[in-house]
């Protein structure tokens, strides 16, 4: 079983890639499949129920199970023939080659599949939700551009997903008061009490939407406008059909539980009969037959949530009988469309001369509907007469049925009336072959299968038996006279007579009283939502973001903040006043914390951007410090070089900005509130800070490193956690650092027109002195300094000379990582501090001159250095052992140096290393060159070049 | 377990006041400055949260102090770098302000100021159906399904 359902997902995408230049054929072989479940699943019939399952995580509960029962035969007999009939169909109905509808088609079909075998809940949600997203694109997909129908996609979609979840919400409810998923384990032990009588109403609202019971049936006539395939297989035959079988697997358990019944009967009632009338007054065919289909499946629910065999037997046959009689009609109605051009009863006139194949199988289609015997209808419905001719309550039933029989007569004739009468305008006979036959066999099938009512009896009744009441009665053709035949005959006559009273004028006449409008409810429903959102917005969205950062301030000053007030008076917390109130541990923390702080306050009430950026820096060195003195030397290498590349790069762009910050415009008030904020955000830091570090219970894990690390022969041991122990999170932070850069390149170079150069101009090169890497003048700069002003030749000669030392110290600490402070990081960083010396004074040129390779390059060669070197350890690391970013130690002796040992860490160090280099390198191209070439721009326009030198 | 030194403890939570602070204001650079003042605030607290200071976790140069947490260290470290690599990018984001729109302040959301003005009886139309956006305006409407449709 869980083969079928796969081989369903393989030939929805296999065949329409495969055929798709052939449109009958792949409709054609697309129709294998359903047609080969149909007959597998007839060979089973009457046979042992089948089990399988597919453990997923059994830790989880999560195991996929499936069961294959008398029911799930009748509807794998309905979903897989129907399914090919309407495949095969489609191949002749569409001009086109539709590979996304044919493709849909057969993946709806294997969720159908699936839900009618799976065994449990959870799994039958999810095959619920894929016929939903099919049904949701087999609606919009042939016309997406007309807003019908893309409205009455959405209306499917969101009333059945809707009350899916509602669905699934019921399924919790029903799984947690029995223990258990699987629906046959359910079945056996059916749950009580209050929440799984709840769960109960909440999985009956789930199936009504599905099944469009009133009065949540407005989005299937809606759901019309798909093309008549669809409508046949989904909208008729199949999906419907997946509410009145979650009625009926639920019914032999659930029957005598609270509002069953009662919901069940009332509703499928008021369905039968309202849907009935709606019918009758329809021009459209496939409306009148999408009204036909609410009420014929309201007639099911209460046949299969009646809970009794004899009820349950005509609900069974006339699922079949149901699927074998509606697809027809909807396929006729599709060839009348087809051939016609129209499908409205008043503007068709003498189909029936020209398509008369089409209308006798129609016509035993309708045969079939209203009950006429030999057809399989009149057998399912002779059997639901007789399970409710019993009296008491059943008679209210009893009434309602044969009244729902009389309509179903009524609107039969209409639509026979409205295709197929008139006379004919001398055309001559011409059937379309390809959609005639597929509209006759199964109507040919519904006659077939009402003299083989035997056969019938015996695939149903191990369903049926599994319900009370009494037992002898069996489906059969004739039951001799009584009270059945004499009310079938009973409604076949009142509904003639409604027919000819109400049911041949085209345009139908208004209805005399008025139809709650479902469809309007809807409307009403989406409206409020949309009008609740807006007022919603209305308020909360002010469009400023200050405001909603003063909103997040305040949440978590109120959230957490409480929170920890509360925590701090449990018992067992931390005590305050275990606090050694001491101003330093180090004398010199107080200098540099008094540092951060004036610098901090400073930075934040400066008037000029230069200022604050210079007084943030002051906190940035002197945080460096603090770090020095808590025992962190590879923090305060690391950091003390960034924060010198984050002043040159603020620096590089305050540049373009106005010298002083605009004035603030804030009122007082919004500006008290601000500062209320910021200051209680920095107590509850500052509270945060005691009370987590005097809840310390457990022995930091830290130390355990260090044990580590001297086992792996790594002395750092800051270092040995970024690129062994804790590699994976250190490959996720340069992919942030490598995604970062590429946003930078992105927002800085993007949308820039290419200034063409104007001709006899020489390249850009000459006018400077010199070709970038070209070194015809040593020390001397080959371009301007890039914040302006008279060339720096001491500083550039300073930066050529400094530029390769610097170099081999990044090296070194590269390398020196492994046990002495340094590390990939703070190397990178210090190797592209030799090409910020370059660049600052001898501009973006000289910056090409020094690095040949484009940032770009960097930055995706150390990523895929980093990576290379963790799958690596996977594949040496040996069968079992080879372990991601798993470390090894190789040794080599090369002559002359004697034994060295390379531990594979470090490759994974110089991947650190080239990427946190490209990031440095790619904000000198972007932000630097961009500006410095804004300069360029208004003297000389010559951008080409940069633009491609910074391109990755 | 004494907790750390006040004087550390004021500092972060003066750097997060005051980064909080300069983020709530309209200019982009100030919105910079405050977000490095906060990644400065918050990499200071997970070292302070780490434990007391000790000697450098390097082995064998251990000194009469204990060694201190290498693992908030590893953490602050690669924080470092981030914060460094974001802030570089909310640079450009304020270059590309700078650039597109000719100011580097963040200015309202127009939408969302339109919305907030606008009045709650205008959402109720008439029975239209609420999904059609092309109800009100019956010609354009049309057109615009007649371009999608083209395309």
């Amino acid at each position: 079983m869980v083969t079928l359902v796969l081989a369903y997902a393989v030939a929805a995408v296999a065949v329409p890639w495969a055929l798709g230049r052939h449109r009958r054929l792949m409709a054609c072989a697309a129709a294998v499949l359903p047609a080969a479940t149909a007959v597998w699943a007839a060979t089973r019939a009457g046979g042992d129920d089948l089990t399988a399952e597919l453990v997923w995580a059994a830790d989880l509960g999560l195991v996929l199970d499936f069961r294959m029962d008398a029911l799930s035969i009748v509807m794998l007999l309905l979903v897989g023939g129907v399914g090919a009939v309407a495949l095969c169909y489609a191949g002749w109905y569409f001009e086109g080659s539709e590979r996304l509808m044919i493709g849909t088609l057969v993946a709806f079909a294997g969720a159908m599949t699936g839900l009618v075998l799976a065994d449990n809940l959870l799994v039958l949600y999810v095959f619920w939700e894929l016929t939903t997203l099919s049904s949701f694109i087999l609606i919009g997909t042939t016309r997406p551009e007309r807003a019908e129908d893309r409205r009455a996609a959405t209306q499917a979609l969101l009333m059945t997903t809707a009350f899916g979840l509602v669905m699934l919400a019921g399924f919790v409810l029903l799984g947690q008061a029995a223990g258990t998923y699987r629906i046959s384990a359910l079945l056996a032990e059916p749950p009580g009490g209050a929440a799984a009588e709840a769960g109960l109403v909440l999985v009956l609202l789930g199936a009504f939407a599905k099944s469009a019971q009133m009065p949540l049936h407005a989005w299937l006539p809606a759901a019309m406008v798909a093309p008549t395939p669809v409508s046949a297989y989904l909208h008729a035959a199949a999906m419907v059909k997946a509410g009145v079988y979650l009625v009926a697997r639920l019914t032999p358990a659930f029957a005598d539980t609270g509002l069953w019944r009662p919901a069940v009967i009332g509703v499928g009632l008021v369905s039968l009969i309202a849907g009935g009338v709606v019918a009758l007054r329809q021009d459209d065919l496939k409306a009148l037959l999408a009204y036909g289909t609410v009420s014929q499946l309201g007639f099911l629910m209460v046949l299969l949530g009646n809970g009794t065999r004899t009820a349950a037997l005509a609900g069974t046959a006339l699922l079949l009988a149901h699927g074998l009689f509606k697809a027809p009609l909807f396929l006729a109605a599709g060839v009348v469309e087809h051939e016609a051009g129209t499908r409205r009863a008043g503007e068709l006139s003498g189909m029936g001369r020209r398509l008369p194949v089409t209308a006798v199988a129609a016509t035993a289609a309708v045969a079939s509907m209203i009950g006429l015997p030999p057809f399989l209808g009149f057998v399912a419905k002779e059997a639901a007469v007789k399970a409710f001719a019993h009296g008491g309550m059943d008679a209210v039933v009893l009434a309602g049925v044969v009244a729902g029989a009389a309509l179903t007569t009524a609107y039969g004739a209409r639509f026979l009336h409205a295709a197929f009468a008139g006379g004919g305008d001398g055309a001559r006979a011409a059937d379309p072959w390809g959609m005639a036959v597929p509209v006759a066999v199964p109507a040919a099938a519904g006659f077939a299968l009402g003299f083989l009512s035997g056969p019938v009896q015996t695939m149903v009744a191990p369903y049926a038996n599994t319900l009370g009441g009494d037992t002898g009665y069996e489906l059969a053709l004739w039951h001799g006279l009584g009270l059945p035949i004499a009310l079938s005959a009973l409604a076949i006559a009142a509904g003639a007579g409604l027919f000819l009273l109400f049911g041949r004028s085209y345009p139908a006449e208004p209805m005399r009283w008025p139809v709650p409008d479902s469809q309007r409810g809807y409307n009403g429903v989406v409206r409020s939502v949309l009008v609740g959102a807006h007022a919603v917005t209305k308020r909360l969205q002010a469009g400023s973001l200050p405001v909603y950062l003063g909103v997040i301030g305040t949440t978590v000053l109120v959230v957490p903040g409480s929170a920890l007030i509360a925590g701090m008076t449990d018992k067992g917390s931390p005590d305050v006043a275990d606090y050694v109130l001491h101003g330093w541990d180090d004398p010199v923390q107080t200098v540099l914390g008094l540092i951060v702080i004036v610098c901090g306050i400073a930075a934040m009430l400066a008037r000029r951007r230069l200022s604050a950026a210079l007084l943030m820096a002051g906190v940035g060195y002197a945080i460096g410090g603090l770090f020095v003195a808590q025992g962190a030397p590879d923090l305060a290498l690391t950091h003390l070089v960034v924060e010198t590349l984050l002043l040159i790069t603020l620096v590089l762009v305050l540049r373009r900005l106005p010298e002083r910050f605009p004035p603030r415009r804030r009122k007082p008030s919004a500006r008290v509130a601000t500062a209320l904020i910021s200051v209680g955000l920095g107590a509850l830091i500052a509270m945060f800070l005691v009370v987590a570090v005097l809840s310390r219970r457990i022995r930091p894990t830290g130390p355990g490193y260090a044990e580590l690390a001297a086992k792996e022969g790594a002395d750092n041991v800051v270092n040995m956690i970024l690129v062994e122990a804790r590699a994976l999170d250190t490959l996720g932070e340069i992919t942030v650092v490598a995604v970062a850069s590429m946003g930078v390149i992105g927002l800085v170079l993007s949308g820039r027109r290419r200034v063409p150069r104007p001709p006899g101009e020489e390249p850009a090169g000459g006018e400077a002195g010199g070709e970038p890497g070209g070194g015809r003048s040593w020390l001397a700069t080959s371009g301007r300094p890039a914040l302006g002003g008279a060339p720096m030749v001491p500083a550039a000669a300073a930066a050529r000379l400094l530029g390769p030392a610097i170099l081999v110290f990044s090296v070194y600490l590269l390398i020196a990582g492994h046990n002495r402070p340094g590390g990939g990081f703070v190397a990178g960083l210090v190797a592209a501090m030799a090409y910020v010396l370059r660049y600052l004074p001898g501009g973006r040129r000289e910056l090409a001159a020094a690095m040949p390779v484009r940032p770009g390059v960097l930055l995706g060669g150390g990523l895929g250095l980093a990576v290379a070197t963790g799958v690596a350890g996977w594949t040496f690391g040996g069968a079992g052992d080879g372990a991601f970013l798993k470390s090894e130690v190789l040794h080599a002796a090369p002559p002359v140096i004697g034994d060295v040992k390379v531990p594979t860490s470090l490759f994974f160090d110089v991947g650190v290393y080239l990427l946190v280099l490209g990031l440095v390198l790619t904000i000198l191209t972007t932000l630097g060159a961009s500006l410095d070439e804004n300069v360029l721009e208004e003297d000389v326009p010559d951008e080409n070049d940069t633009a491609e030198g910074a391109r990755p | 377990m004494t907790g750390p030194a006040l004087v550390l403890i004021l500092a972060s939570a003066v750097l997060f006041a005051a980064g909080f602070n300069m983020l709530m204001q309209r200019s982009l650079v100030r919105i910079v400055i405050g977000f490095m003042l906060l990644g400065h605030g918050a990499n200071l607290l997970l070292l302070l949260a780490g434990g007391a200071a000790g000697s450098p976790p390097l082995l064998g140069r251990e000194s009469e102090r204990p060694m201190a947490d290498p693992l908030p260290q590893a953490m602050v470290l690669t924080a470092i770098v981030i914060t460094f690599g974001v802030t570089a990018f909310l640079l450009a984001l304020a270059f590309r302000s700078r650039m597109l729109l000719g100011e580097d302040e963040v200015r309202d959301d127009v939408e969302d100021r339109r919305i907030h003005a606008e009045r709650l009886a205008e959402a109720w139309g008439d029975d239209a159906d609420p999904f059609d956006e092309d109800a009100d305006q019956e010609g354009a409407g049309r057109g615009d399904g007649e371009t999608r449709g083209g395309a």
